[in-house]
């Protein structure tokens, strides 16, 4: 009977929380259902009311994520809620912010295309919506098991969007390889998993945070027996750290990509390369500094190193972010196929974005968060044209297809540029605030090797300014080679005037965001690095053996 | 109840402590090998013997209903024709195809017997010490079990190596696995009351609510009777033996012995899944008036009678069912299991937790307070009052099929757009009208 | 008692587990992984896991293999040599690294023969009963088993949207 009782209160508990913690993600899983439904009662030639369906589900997922957002802030705290499976704190909900707007545009893209490809069908919007709130919750999953399902939920209904053209050769292509190395990725991320959990014996990544500098010193009492563990947590670190590569598509993991870019339904590419990006970072964010944030580990020249005698993610994850934005840009100079191109552009902004984690301190993060909002805007924008340039008999892939643009349509040019020059961080835009704080974040440390890694991301910038050139030359200076005329459809305009305005906006007055993702990057738990304060402990802690210094507290 | 049960497990094998000749009595090989050991013999005897005279039975029941007289000749009334239909069997050629995949050939009738006969163990024959085994999950077991019987009926087909064989197996475990779900889905408004997966647990239960489950869930009870028939490949759903199309489906190339086996596993699965229901919905062994009885042994050997009768009673249902009905098409089962059981299933389920959670006592979240605590019920289960009954009767009857029905209704209303004619049709005339449309279109622009 | 039989069914479990590799003819493998499977359900049932054990048999021997035979059985798979035999060379590569997780098994067995292992007191609530597995799922662990619920969900229509046969277009 006891048991009972406390069971049912339990449940209480969480009926309660459940109204107000996951209210967004039920409101979508519930309009994805409906969206299901109604695909089946409608005949089929008006599926297209399925998308403006999931619109408004995305619309009221907004809503409750907006008073969710003012419920915390007047809180000034974070909620945790299901036993610790998830927490909703400012980061989280900036995330969800993301994904949404990121969703929402991508429908909009959709719509026209679909007609295009005789694809319309109500599952693909289904199926989008599902990702998102597998999303949602990658980001603001506390727990491994938590973090993983959602994972999993985002990624494979991606893989089967990806298939979404079954009569398209390619796009099967594309979806099989997506597949097969996602799945192989899973498995990597989910081995390093089962060995932290061995490790600490919790799926919690807060208790994990905890038990983790007990866990990786150098003896490590190992029921009763003494025994060194650092190099099995390096290796579990090592591998989820591979897995999260694959899923954001960093460089020695990113072979999937351009071809699973190439294949995908355009608007799914343009889906895929921001929100499933975005997400994958909000989860790599959380994974790595909220749970394992003792594995920083140091660069050389910097005080605290908490594993002693052992590199930590940082050296990791600053070697993956310099390849990555080498390789991805060099790649991208060579590409013909305009998806190909942007596939590599988006390695090379993976790359840029991993310079917010590496850079450890609140600018930053801010910079981590602020880049992938403003890539979804601008990303998104630029697949929107491509889409654009869809249209019967006509892929709209090809770089030709760009030439003489500015004749034709004068306004999708210019809305072109701007997306193009925000992509290349040039002043007046968005991407230029993006870039500019990742590179503060980076400098203000005074590391030596992070003010390389800014230097080099600065010339790897330059360098990425010649391909997105190459389009604006196509559009402004090449003859035109097409005659046929665009059909721009007005939800396709519509999503393409949003995202211009925002990427202006942000551009010329970004303090609102500024301030949002600066909440966002303070939230409690994401731990800070300070570098400055303690130059003289450098030397003494790199040696092995040395006492592990106790955690920085975190900056609030 | 334990206590009773060991009592009676102590008392009645006496004489098998005596034979181990200890002077301490070795009470676990008497109680866990030898009296099980003696219980198993014995049920597997009846059933068995139960299940040739089943065969007599079907064959009586037919006859009597197309007016004939059925088996005359053996004995009086044709009584010892099993005994001559088991000599025949047993004294038959066992052919083995020369093609055939012979050790997976042999294997499959055995593991179609041993998974219907193993199910016997945990089903409550009776009161007290007729349950061979009570297991904490015994109605899982019996459907872990059953979804193992898949196995014979599928390796059997392959293993023939003959078309017949082949269609007949992979119609009986498309069957089988599609109307598994269906069953177990039903189940679970009666485990609502029950909340407990022991078998004997299931008939207490009943005992203390004062009620048989089927009044509780009359949908359940349905649907369970439909989707066992379905598991037990019985008419109108014998697809895969369907010998007007099969010969005899996954056992045509079976003969002799081997071919009884199949048989005595189809007539065990018939007992077994009649066993299920009388627990879950009819009570199990339990009777308005059996309590008066003072006797132990009598009363547990009234209970058994009970239990066989109510048994009897749902596999006369079964043969009656079996010459009135015809034969399902392949895909109306596939339509009744998929689009109609399974949905129905589902909708038991949700209907009959919200009867049951608004019935409890407000201090537990409900509205009525139709529950209330009971002594001598394992974790804290709650037994609805007189007005709780009637109110759960309403419910089940009144409220829930009503709903069902219309809901069943609804998401079929379209339900012809998924047959595969109508919808090639369909395509068809889009197709047409597109092309009128594009030919229009062309006249459009060929003559401005 | 319990050891002995504990060693019985062990020893059924991994000679059925051996066979499913030694087997050519895949259904046979497919025959001995039941095996496997029937056995390590009976070792659920040792640990006092009778959920689980019952969970093992419905899942596996009743759904996921029959799905298998089913699939060997439709494709009827050819008797002779599988592909695997044209990679020869990949056998020495194989048996080293199985020989070596071979000795890292051993090598842990042996360490934890040392350690004091946390036992499971007789009558101590086991983890495995339908009660504390029902318990967890829908107090603990209920937000990851609904996200799960969702998945499967979304898995189902994404199998129908690819599979599903597109008529005439």
């Amino acid at each position: 009977m006891p048991a009972l009782l406390q069971a049912a209160t339990d449940f209480q508990t969480i009926a309660r929380q459940a109204g107000q913690l996951i209210m967004p993600e039920a409101i979508l899983t519930l309009f994805a259902c409906a969206a299901l439904i109604l695909d089946v009662m409608l005949p089929r030639n008006r599926k297209r009311v399925v998308a403006w369906v999931c619109l408004a589900g995305i619309g009221a997922s907004l809503v409750s994520l907006g008073i969710l957002y003012f419920n915390i802030s007047s809180r000034e705290a974070a909620r945790t809620g299901f036993f610790d499976m998830i927490i909703i704190d400012n980061y989280a909900v900036v995330f969800k912010l993301m994904f949404l707007i990121g969703a929402a545009l991508s429908i909009l893209l959709s719509i026209k295309y679909l007609d295009t490809e005789g694809e319309q069908r109500g599952e693909y919007y289904a199926l989008i919506l599902f990702s998102v709130t597998g999303m949602m919750f990658m980001a603001s999953g506390v727990d491994l098991l938590t973090l993983f399902i959602s994972l999993e939920l985002m990624a494979i209904s991606v893989y089967i969007l990806v298939g979404f053209l079954k009569r398209d050769q390619r796009s099967n292509e594309a979806a099989m390889k997506y597949f097969l190395l996602g799945a192989f990725s899973s498995g990597v991320l989910l081995y390093g998993i089962s060995l932290v959990y061995g490790l600490t014996g919790t799926t919690n990544l807060a208790k994990i945070a905890a038990a983790l500098p007990t866990v990786a010193s150098a003896n490590y009492n190992l029921l009763g027996t003494p025994a060194d563990m650092r190099y099995l947590v390096l290796l579990s670190m090592i591998l989820m750290a591979a897995g999260m590569f694959f899923k954001v598509a960093a460089v020695p993991f990113h072979m999937w990509a351009p071809d699973a870019y190439e294949g995908a339904p355009t608007s799914i590419t343009a889906f895929m390369s921001v929100a499933v990006k975005a997400a994958s970072f909000a989860m790599f964010g959380r994974l790595f500094l909220y749970g394992l944030p003792d594995l920083r580990g140091a660069l050389e020249g910097d005080p605290a190193n908490n594993i002693a005698g052992l590199p930590g993610w940082a050296l990791l994850l600053g070697i993956v972010a310099a390849i990555t934005m080498v390789w991805g840009n060099l790649a991208a100079l060579i590409q013909n196929n305009t998806k190909r191109l942007l596939a590599y552009s988006s390695i090379s902004h993976a790359g840029f974005t991993l310079l917010g984690l590496i850079a450890g301190n609140q600018t930053g993060y801010t910079a981590f968060i602020i880049y992938l909002f403003i890539y979804t805007l601008m990303n998104l924008g630029v697949f929107g044209c491509i889409i654009a340039l869809r249209r019967r008999g006509i892929a709209g892939d090809r770089m030709e297809d760009f030439n003489g643009l500015v004749r034709k349509a004068p306004w999708l040019t210019v809305m072109m540029t701007i997306f193009l020059l925000s992509l290349g961080g040039i002043p007046p835009t968005a991407g230029f605030v993006g870039k500019l704080y990742l590179f503060m974040g980076l400098i203000e440390t005074g590391n030596p090797w992070l003010v390389r890694l800014a230097i080099l991301a600065v010339l790897m910038s330059a360098v990425s300014l010649y391909y997105y050139i190459r389009f604006i030359r196509a559009m402004y200076i090449e003859p035109e080679s097409e005659p046929q005329p665009l059909s721009l459809s007005r939800p396709l305009q519509t999503a393409l005037a949003v995202a211009v305005l925002l990427v202006m906006l942000i551009g010329v007055y970004p303090q609102p965001l500024i301030r949002l993702t600066q909440k966002a990057a303070t939230s409690q738990g994401l731990k800070t690095y300070v570098y400055e304060e303690k130059p003289a402990a450098t030397d003494s802690t790199d040696q092995p053996g040395a006492v592990p210094l106790p955690p920085t507290p975190p900056r609030r | 109840m334990s206590a009773i049960l060991t009592k009676l497990l102590l008392v009645t094998p006496d004489w098998v402590r005596s034979l181990t000749g200890e002077r301490q009595p070795n009470v676990f090989w008497a109680e866990y090998v030898v009296w099980p050991l003696i219980q198993i013999v014995i049920v597997l005897f009846v059933i068995l013997t139960l299940v040739a005279y089943l065969v007599y039975l079907e064959r009586k029941v037919s006859a009597f209903m197309q007016a004939r007289l059925g088996p005359m000749r053996v004995g009086p009334w044709g009584l010892l024709q099993p005994a001559a239909d088991g000599l025949k069997l047993l004294l038959k050629e066992d052919i083995i195809p020369l093609k055939a995949d012979k050790t997976v050939f042999v294997i499959a009738p055995i593991i179609s017997v041993v998974a219907a006969l193993v199910v016997l163990s945990v089903i409550p024959w009776g009161a007290a010490w007729a349950t061979i085994a009570n297991v904490n999950i015994g109605l899982l077991f019996v459907l872990a079990v059953s979804s193992v019987s898949v196995l014979g009926l599928v390796l059997a087909g392959w293993s023939s190596n003959s078309k017949y064989s082949l269609l007949g197996a992979l119609r009986s475990s498309a069957q089988m696995v599609s109307y598994e779900i269906a069953m177990g889905l039903s189940i679970i408004g009666a485990l609502m009351f029950a909340r407990t997966l022991s078998m004997s647990g299931i008939v207490e239960a009943q005992q203390s609510d004062g009620i048989w489950y089927a009044f509780f869930q009359p949908a359940g009870f349905l649907l369970y009777m439909i989707s066992a028939l379905g598991e037990t490949n019985r008419a109108p759903f014998d697809l895969p033996e369907a010998e007007s199309e099969l010969v005899a489906g996954y056992h045509t190339e079976y003969s002799g012995f081997r071919w009884a086996l199949f048989f005595m596993a189809e007539y065990a699965a018939m007992i077994v899944t009649a066993s299920v229901a009388v627990t879950l919905f009819l009570g199990g062994w339990s009777f308005p008036g059996l309590s008066l009885i003072q006797d132990r042994t009598i009363f547990v050997l009234v209970s058994i009678v009970v239990f066989a009768a109510k048994v009897f009673a749902l596999i006369y249902a079964y043969m009656w069912f079996r010459w009135t009905w015809p034969r399902y098409r392949y895909d109306q089962l596939m339509e009744l299991g998929w689009k109609w059981m399974i949905p129905a299933g589902l909708a038991n389920i949700v209907l009959t937790g919200v009867w049951y959670v608004l019935a409890l006592p407000e201090s537990a979240g409900g509205l009525f307070g139709f529950m209330q605590a009971a002594p001598g019920q394992i974790d804290g289960r709650l037994v609805p009052t007189t007005a709780g009954k009637l109110y759960f009767v309403v419910t089940g009857f009144i409220i829930s099929i009503p709903i069902m029905w219309v809901l069943l209704a609804t998401i079929n209303r379209r339900s012809r757009d998924f047959n595969l004619q109508e919808q090639r049709q369909l395509q068809m005339q889009l197709r047409r009208e597109r092309l009128e449309k594009s030919a229009s279109a062309q006249e459009a622009d060929g003559t401005p | 008692m319990e050891k002995a039989l504990f060693i019985i069914i062990a020893v059924i479990a991994v000679a059925a587990a051996l066979n499913v590799l030694i087997q050519r003819n895949p259904l046979y493998s497919a025959l001995s992984l039941i095996g496997t499977m029937a056995a390590l359900s009976v070792l659920y049932v040792m640990l006092r896991a009778q959920f689980i054990a019952a969970v093992q048999i419905v899942v596996y021997a009743g759904a996921i293999l029959v799905l298998f035979i089913f699939v060997i059985m439709l494709l009827n798979a050819p008797k002779q040599q599988l592909q695997i035999d044209k990679q020869k060379g990949l056998r020495y590569l194989a048996i080293p690294l199985a020989g070596l997780l071979l000795a890292e098994a051993f090598y842990v067995v042996w360490r934890v023969q040392d350690i004091a292992m946390p036992v499971v007191k007789e009558g101590e609530e086991a983890v495995g009963t339908t009660w504390s597995v029902g318990v967890a799922l829908f107090t603990h662990y209920l937000l990851p088993f609904q996200v799960a619920g969702v998945l499967l969900l979304m898995a189902l229509i994404g199998a129908v949207v690819l599979a599903r046969r597109e008529g005439d277009k």
